[in-house]
Order: C-alpha cells, then sequence, then structure tokens
C-alpha cells in the first residue's frame, strides 16, 4: 500500500511535498526569531562587532562554499529521480550527505578553538546568539543528513522517488539560513 | 513525482551553482575594502540575492502552487509582527521587572589565563 502523502493531493500539491512547506514555514519562524532578534540587538550594541572579530571569516565562507555545493547535489538528486534513475539520485544524496559532514567537521574544529580561546556562550550577547544560531543550524544540517541516508536507501531501490525532491526542498532550506547566518556571524565585525 | 516534471531540466544547475559561488566570492572580498555602503551591499545585499536564486532555481519556487506562496508569506508576515513588537524593548538597558546585566554587553574570554572573578569593560588580550 502507497502511503497517503505520495496518492493524495491537496491544493493541487501532493500533501507529502505540502507537510514539507509548512515544515519549512515554522522553520522560517525559528530561524527568523533568531535571526530578526540577533539584528535588532546588533544593531543596539555597537560592543558586539568587537566580540564578532574573532570569528574565522575563511572557515564561514569555506563552509558556505561546502553548503552551496551539496545543494547542487541536492537539486541533481531530483533531477534524477524525475528521470527515475533512483541508483543516480542515492548517489548525489549521498555527495549531500558528505557536503553536510564536511560542514558539521569544519564547524567543530571551529568550536573547539574558539572555545580554547575562551569565547564560550556565556562570553557575552554575541556568542550567546553565535552558539545558538549556529548550533540550532548545525543540530539541523545533522537532521537533514540522517533523513536523506534514510530516502537514499529507498531511492537506489527505485522507491518512494518523490521523498527525493522532499528531502532536497529542507535541504535547500538549511542551506539559504546558512547564506544569512555567514555575513551576520562572520562578515560583520 | 512533482507537477512541474519536465519544465526545470532544461536548467543548468552548475551553471547557477558557479554564480552561486561567483556571488561568495564577492560578499567575501567586498567587505574587505572596509567601507560599511560596500559591506552592506556586497555582504548582506549579496545574501538575499543567493537566497533567491536558490530559492527559484534549487527549490524551484518559482514552479511551485500559489498555496506555497501564501504559506510562505504568512511566515514572513509572522516574522514582522515579532520584529515590530520586540523591537522598541531591545535597544533600552532596562524596563520593567527587567534589566541587562553586564555580561550581556561584554565579557572578557575565560581561557585559563584569566582569573575566574576578572570581569568588566577590558577587550579580550587576542
Amino acid at each position: 500500500m502507497k502511503p497517503i502523502a505520495t496518492t493524495r493531493s491537496s491544493m493541487n500539491i501532493a500533501t507529502g511535498k505540502l507537510a514539507v512547506w509548512w515544515v519549512l514555514v515554522s522553520e522560517i519562524v525559528i530561524f527568523g526569531g533568531v535571526l530578526g532578534s540577533y539584528i535588532m540587538n546588533r544593531i543596539a550594541h555597537v560592543e558586539w562587532g568587537e566580540q564578532a572579530s574573532h570569528t574565522n571569516t575563511w572557515a564561514g565562507a569555506f563552509n558556505t562554499f561546502v553548503l552551496l555545493t551539496s545543494s547542487l547535489f541536492a537539486v541533481l538528486a531530483h533531477q534524477a529521480a524525475e528521470k527515475h534513475d533512483g541508483k543516480k539520485a542515492a548517489q548525489y544524496l549521498y555527495y549531500t550527505c558528505f557536503g553536510g559532514l564536511i560542514f558539521l567537521i569544519v564547524k567543530s574544529f571551529e568550536w573547539a578553538h574558539e572555545i580554547r580561546e575562551g569565547f564560550v556562550i556565556q562570553s557575552g550577547g554575541f556568542w550567546g546568539y553565535y552558539y545558538v544560531a549556529a548550533g540550532l543550524h548545525g543540530f539541523h544540517v545533522l537532521a537533514g543528513m540522517l533523513v536523506m541516508l534514510w530516502v537514499a536507501d529507498s531511492a537506489k531501490k527505485n522507491q518512494d522517488l518523490h521523498r527525493v525532491e522532499n528531502v532536497g526542498l529542507y535541504w535547500h532550506f538549511v542551506d539559504i539560513v546558512w547564506i544569512f547566518l555567514f555575513p551576520l556571524l562572520y562578515i560583520a565585525k | 513525482m512533482s507537477a512541474h516534471a519536465g519544465s526545470h531540466h532544461e536548467t543548468n544547475y552548475v551553471k547557477v551553482w558557479a554564480l552561486l559561488l561567483v556571488l561568495l566570492v564577492v560578499s567575501v572580498v567586498g567587505p574587505m575594502a572596509g567601507i560599511k555602503v560596500v559591506t552592506l551591499a556586497t555582504a548582506f545585499g549579496i545574501a538575499f540575492v543567493k537566497a533567491y536564486i536558490v530559492a527559484r532555481k534549487f527549490m524551484h519556487l518559482d514552479l511551485e502552487k500559489p498555496i506555497v506562496h501564501w504559506i510562505l508569506a504568512l511566515a514572513l508576515v509572522f516574522m514582522v509582527l515579532m520584529y515590530a513588537g520586540i523591537s522598541p524593548d531591545v535597544g533600552r538597558d532596562s524596563g520593567q521587572r527587567w534589566e541587562k546585566t553586564s555580561g550581556w554587553h561584554h565579557l572578557p574570554p575565560q581561557s585559563e589565563h584569566t582569573s575566574e572573578g576578572q570581569g568588566g569593560e577590558h577587550a579580550p588580550s587576542h
């Protein structure tokens, strides 16, 4: 029996995909809240610029490159799924996951360095936001990778290929969040 | 599969990715000039452009049904409401039954070289 998300549509859109969009909308409110309040505080507290000067711009830029590249693989996986080439779609999903893994490794080195330097979550308003926003984002990367591995597993058997697009939508959103986090946390100093 | 299958097969995703990388380079190099307007335009302006390209070309938002646009607009409305509700208080240091501590503004790094009780307004020694 096929899951209802693949067989039923609502508002002329598959329910599974519509559900993903609703998840993304709730994520917009979550990340929008964090980033919006960060921006407001950043404008109100000029001294946060000095705290921000200790973040590593090159590590942030490299991670942006990694996520943009993983997003490319996610959309190529979707393209392959549209052509009913499940094996190729799974392969691209694995590449996407690998990008997520590199992202998390770079982030962990970055955090280890910053914590060694004494910049912890209680070190001031900027660092509080830095660890919460980047940590929440990192958690989303990890969650996306786990779901993607599960989707890839069925995709390589040519099953439930609609999920490739759905998980891709989520991954692109995670990429977009980082696109905004990068200038806010790494460039504005 | 999506209803717009086939309509975006012609999109050259590698070209879109290359454009995103060019924009990334500009967003890193631009702020190096140290001019505030250039920093705002290159770092933040380009972030919006990159996000738009990812949403349009990778998420195929331009091909999505109107319901998707409506629910996205709803999320943005919630964000604006939150911003409008909170922003008047953020710039203040205190209000009714709340006060920002000095740590909110700045605390020195807690490395092994700094004593536990150290506080105040000193810049980190890096």
